[in-house]
């Protein structure tokens, strides 16, 4: 299985979704880079809207992730819920 | 009683889908005369996905928010002078490159995405490409936004947009882009929104602008990562063409593959440049080229084409090549610009010992073997006051335009050199795969733009190379060229940080 991975802007918002991304897939990796956070995992990392709601402390809508995005690797899938990253092979 | 919020879904139904018309009195196949004659077959554009499903008015909300947020910094990085928080004065070399080979390419990706917008007739592709579009011409905006400041207090930004359609080397992003451009608008998806967007930008955004950041500079870091959010979704729109391609119709498959063989070795071509800007041009290192190339080529564009396997996709021409590459093209590219900067329009150098040391630590196999005994030599050469710069123009490759600097990677002493005869003249490149994309189609590009053929010609004033720079190029010859020793830059950035 390959791996697929997201990064963001290393900044306040960026800090809670990755706390969230951490809670969601408990064997996903965090890369710290200059200005930047890489998070990887094999084959399906998914970002839930409640959990990040949690961790923020207010309403979250999922497209706000397009904010703090810097780049992904895998096929997407959004709704109004979650934001899904996965290779089907 | 409030009205019912729509989800993402039902949203994305009405404002993409249902903004479509029939075509009632008119020809649909007039409306839209580019959509066959490549030979893609679509069978029902219905089935096209747009996994974001964002719609425009969400588009302008957020597309206006990065604005905010981008601006304000801008503000900050100028109201506090942040072009002395760079490492030193040979960082903003980079810059200059980077305004007059790459923020171009964003204003004709914003042409080209227009131009594709138009003409597929499918409404989800459309909106998708409108969107890019729009998202493109915010890239190269930004990016002169950023770098007026810089121009305010260091010299080479002043004519980037002249420059790019002139100077040798920006050549050849220009002719890529145009490359593109001038193929049908699947061909253009795949060349760009595929293989550029998906695999290729990635090396130029996320590895080089985690360099900005680690070299001070935080106008660059800024706009990049600003415009990186938006090529998330570019990426994604790049994957979706392809699958939807590739699921319409067994016969789209032969095409596709051979578009992404064709652009995957344009597009590592043309990444020598950042390659060169990663390993020499910043002074703080954050990842060797070979190192940022394993994660986001290879490993990334490994599970890419692991993925796209299932409809009968393997991985581009030349990978073999492409993989043993990534040990010499910096160093073969660095090289030449270092014996060109004369004729260049920022300053190169010799790699301090701190540097020489880290790339021999980065490239244990190549570095010292091959590209150390040139440095060690220009060093001599130096000291004694003799300082190497070339009297030859380079011979060019016919596809990318990139002087014959690379060579054979089983014999890194060979340069490399292909040839090919059409209609009784003979044509030269850089590479097999420079000449297998020649030979498929040589009706165009021997109607390319070859700087140092114009020049020959006469076509670019002269007739010495110093008057084709300063006149034809408008380089400030002694100023925007030459080592940075003892330029300009290096004396006002010396006064400014108080250096004796």
């Amino acid at each position: 299985m390959s791996k697929v991975y997201i990064a963001l802007q290393d900044n306040d918002e960026s800090r809670y979704i990755v706390e969230a991304i951490e809670e969601s897939n408990p064997d996903s990796t965090v890369i710290h880079q200059p200005a930047m956070i890489r998070i990887e995992r094999e084959g399906r990392l998914v970002i839930e809207r409640a959990v990040v709601e949690e961790k923020m402390g207010r309403d979250w809508d999922v497209q706000e992730l397009h904010i703090n995005l810097i780049t992904l690797g895998g096929n997407v899938d959004e709704d109004d819920d979650q934001f899904v990253l996965e290779w089907k092979q | 009683m409030a009205a019912k919020k729509l989800n993402i879904k039902d949203k994305y139904r009405l404002l993409t889908r249902d903004l479509d018309w029939d075509f009632s009195y008119e020809d649909r196949k007039q409306a839209f005369p580019y959509e066959e004659f490549e030979g893609i077959k679509i069978t029902d554009w219905n089935k096209w996905e747009d996994p974001f499903r964002l719609t425009m008015d969400s588009y302008w909300k957020y597309q206006a928010e990065k604005e905010k947020k981008l601006y304000a910094i801008f503000d900050a990085f100028s109201q506090n002078n942040g072009h002395l928080n760079v490492v030193d004065s040979r960082y903003v070399n980079a810059l200059k490159l980077f305004l007059t080979g790459v923020s171009p390419l964003e204003y004709q990706a914003y042409q080209g995405f227009a131009h594709v917008g138009r003409q597929f007739s499918g409404v989800g592709a459309r909106v998708a490409c409108q969107m890019q579009s729009l998202d493109e011409l915010r890239h190269v905006q930004t990016q002169i936004h950023a770098m007026s400041h810089y121009n305010k207090f260091f010299d080479g930004f002043q004519e980037f947009s002249h420059m790019h359609d002139r100077v040798w080397y920006l050549s050849v992003p220009r002719s890529f882009f145009c490359d593109a451009r001038s193929a049908g608008p699947f061909e253009f998806m795949v060349a760009i929104g595929f293989s550029f967007e998906y695999v290729l930008t990635n090396l130029l955004f996320v590895p080089f602008m985690s360099g900005a950041a680690h070299n001070g500079d935080m106008a660059t870091v800024t706009f990049g990562f600003s415009a990186q959010s938006d090529e998330a979704r570019h990426m994604t729109l790049g994957l979706e063409v392809i699958k939807f391609l590739l699921e319409q119709h067994e016969d789209n498959v032969p095409i596709v593959q051979k578009w992404i063989d064709k652009w995957f070795w344009r597009g590592t071509r043309l990444l020598t440049i950042v390659a060169m800007m990663m390993d020499y041009m910043l002074p703080n290192k954050v990842m060797s080229w070979k190192e940022a190339w394993e994660v986001y080529f290879e490993e990334a564009g490994g599970a890419l084409f692991k993925d796209l396997a299932r409809y009968g996709i393997r991985m581009p021409k030349y990978a073999e090549t492409i993989e043993k590459e990534k040990e010499h093209i910096s160093h073969q590219a660095w090289w030449t610009f270092y014996t060109h900067g004369h004729a260049a329009g920022f300053h190169t150098w010799i790699p301090s010992d701190k540097e020489l040391d880290w790339l021999s630590a980065q490239y244990p196999d190549t570095f010292d073997k091959y590209y150390r005994p040139l440095w060690e030599l220009a060093k001599e050469q130096e000291a004694k006051g003799e300082r190497f710069y070339t009297s030859g123009l380079p011979q060019l490759c016919q596809t990318c335009q990139i002087p014959m600097l690379f060579t054979e990677m089983d014999n890194p002493n060979q340069n490399s050199m292909r040839d090919s005869v059409f209609e009784d003249e003979r044509y030269h490149f850089c590479s097999d795969g420079c000449k297998d994309i020649f030979d498929e189609e040589p009706e165009k590009y021997v109607q390319s733009w070859l700087p140092v053929h114009q020049i020959f010609q006469g076509n670019c004033g002269g007739p010495g190379v110093e008057d084709v720079l300063s006149d034809y190029y408008k380089m400030n010859v002694g100023v925007d060229n030459m080592d940075i020793k003892g330029s300009p830059d290096e004396k006002r950035w010396n006064e400014w940080k108080g250096i004796a």
